[in-house]
């Protein structure tokens, strides 16, 4: 495979080349939603000009073509996440929708008052609120793994969280908001070893790190599209088979059914029984796209560029007075989250679009983060393979525009 | 655009109020009262009024929030403080007049009329006008309430 040519994956995004207030765009901001090469884009353009139908239940030409290219996109992902079959992979909006699909079909059926969802104090809001609704609906309880001031999660009293109430460990691979990379593997062997089953959130983790769901041996595992260069409005839940076999159907409606009657309804085999209605047959067909792109150049190798830009980015920022970094885990992917003493987060981010440099700032859908550290919002920086060290340098700049701005 | 905008944005007069907000305190005897939260960037403030008839006899806020936000409650308080309702409420038209539109009152709003620079950076409106929701929102109750700008 040839080296890593940053100029050519450039290319590949026609989005990053432009000037934003006479400033070349840096584009830091993957972490909410990533960039999507020409692969993509053209996949989704030749999608409607020639093969646009319904899928699944047209015997025309067009329909098969839409039915294959569809399906194929299925293999992929399964075949990106290493799962075992092609049932296991059930397309979704994303992530949220994903986790909302397991709180109600999975887990809700077998909770009652009293028992125990775990999840940790990094999460995202959208692997908090579904259980929390979970909660409200069954009388159970929602526990939670604390973290320490790095930013790592505290798995010192692990064992006690781990109950026989416990219906589920709920945790994600990669934290958006401190970019902590969490042993996903090591908890999912304690979970099992007390029969507690385990849902992974990878929707920070794909785009960075080469997953493997059988590895992992979790029993779910959920990503959005639009953080690893396919459109937003896809996703991924992949989960073992024989969980999801038993499992009852989320929603109901087309295509989810194998026959109807006002008697009796007999649902379609999987994963076919997860996705009511049409689906978004273009945003699957992007997200095979996407994971085309991605291995095209080699997962590995993308993850070592990322890797290389995050420890330059910090160590610049942290040799710089009034920067304080946020998140300092040993090991961590992509986000570089940072305060600028006497500056709060929002007139960061003001400032640093005028330099061209997109970051987020904000709470990062992830509060309870942010009450840990008793902070209002951080600034947040994230990376993704087409980024380049000069953007960092951009990045660093931009902070002391700051800093004089506020001197 | 280039970055002069910038000093437009983030003028002394704010940075002044910023690092230094005035009428920044609890108020124990006032007799309105609301709060303000912008969610989306975890801006958070109380503002106080405490009315004598038809006349702001003292304004106080406390909480915190970016630059534009807490300098914007800082010459709210310093602009409608002995003020009648009356006055006051023309003040407050005129401010949400000059963030949306070029065509404010520049007499009636006087040092005001630095807050008009978030005009160009919409996405910064709402922190610009939450203390003048929030105050507007406490003169029209005597008793607690919130406002969400999002
Ligand atoms: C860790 C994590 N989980 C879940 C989500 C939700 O993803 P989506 O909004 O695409 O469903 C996000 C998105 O920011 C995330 O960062």
């Amino acid at each position: 495979m040839a080296a890593f040519d940053i100029e050519a994956i450039r290319k590949d995004f026609p989005i990053l080349d432009q000037l934003i207030y006479d400033k070349p765009l840096a584009y830091l901001d993957n972490a909410a939603s990533s960039q999507k090469p020409v692969q993509v884009i053209e996949a989704i353009d030749h999608y409607y000009r020639k093969d646009n139908a319904n899928v699944h239940r047209g015997v025309h030409r067009l329909s098969q073509r839409a039915t294959d290219a569809y399906e194929a996109s299925r293999t992929k992902v399964r075949d990106f996440i290493n799962a075992k079959s092609d049932k296991e992979i059930v397309f979704v909006r994303g992530a949220t929708e994903a986790i909302n699909l397991v709180a109600q079909s999975f887990v809700r059926p077998q909770t009652k008052a009293g028992d125990e969802i775990l999840i940790s104090h990094m999460e995202h809001h959208a692997n908090i609120v579904p259980w929390q609704m979970l909660c409200e609906q069954t009388g159970a309880k929602l526990r939670v793994i604390p973290m320490t001031e790095q930013g790592e999660l505290d798995l010192t009293g692990i064992d006690d969280l781990l109950t026989e109430q416990t219906k589920i460990l709920a945790i994600g691979q990669v934290s958006n908001a401190l970019g902590t990379i969490n042993p996903v593997k090591m908890l999912t062997e304690k979970a099992h070893a007390k029969n507690i089953p385990v849902l992974i959130d990878g929707a920070q983790a794909v785009p960075h790190l080469s997953v493997d769901v059988q590895d992992l041996d979790c029993d779910f595992y959920v990503f959005s599209g639009h953080k690893m260069f396919a459109p937003t409005g896809i996703g991924a839940l992949y989960g073992k088979q024989a969980l999801l076999e038993e499992m009852p159907p989320w929603q109901g409606g087309g295509d989810m059914i194998l026959s109807v009657s006002f008697e009796h309804t007999q649902y379609n085999e999987l994963p076919y029984k997860f996705e009511a209605g049409t689906p978004h047959i273009a945003g699957a067909i992007g997200l095979g796209a996407a994971i085309d792109y991605m291995q095209s150049i080699g997962v590995e190798k993308l993850a070592k560029h990322e890797h290389d830009l995050l420890d330059y980015a910090t160590d610049k920022l942290s040799n710089m007075a009034g920067v304080r970094l946020i998140g300092t885990a040993q090991h961590k992917a992509s986000v570089l989250s940072f305060l600028i003493e006497g500056v709060h987060p929002h007139d960061v981010g003001t400032i640093f679009d005028q330099q061209g440099v997109a970051i987020r700032t904000g709470h990062h859908c992830a509060q309870p983060v942010m009450q840990f550290f008793g902070i209002p919002a951080t600034a947040r920086a994230s990376f993704a393979f087409y980024n380049t060290m000069d953007e960092v340098d951009a990045l660093a700049a931009a902070v002391v525009k700051v800093q004089e701005l506020f001197a | 655009m280039s970055s002069a905008d910038l000093r437009d944005l983030y003028q002394q007069v704010i940075m002044d109020h910023n690092k230094k907000p005035r009428n920044f305190r609890e108020m124990l005897d006032a007799n309105h009262l609301a709060h303000g939260n912008n969610p989306l960037c975890g801006d958070a403030l109380v503002v106080f009024v405490k009315m004598d008839g038809d006349v702001i006899e003292d304004v106080s806020f406390q909480g915190s929030g970016c630059a534009i936000s807490m300098a914007s409650a800082s010459l709210m308080t310093e602009s409608i403080k002995g003020k009648t309702l009356a006055e006051a409420e023309a003040i407050y038209q005129q401010v949400h007049k000059q963030m949306t539109s070029e065509d404010a009152d520049p007499a009636l709003l006087g040092k005001l009329e630095v807050l008009g620079g978030v005009r160009e950076f919409p996405a910064r409106v709402k922190c610009a006008t939450l203390s003048w929701h929030t105050m507007h929102t406490a003169m029209e109750n005597d008793h607690d309430i919130s406002v969400t700008t999002e």
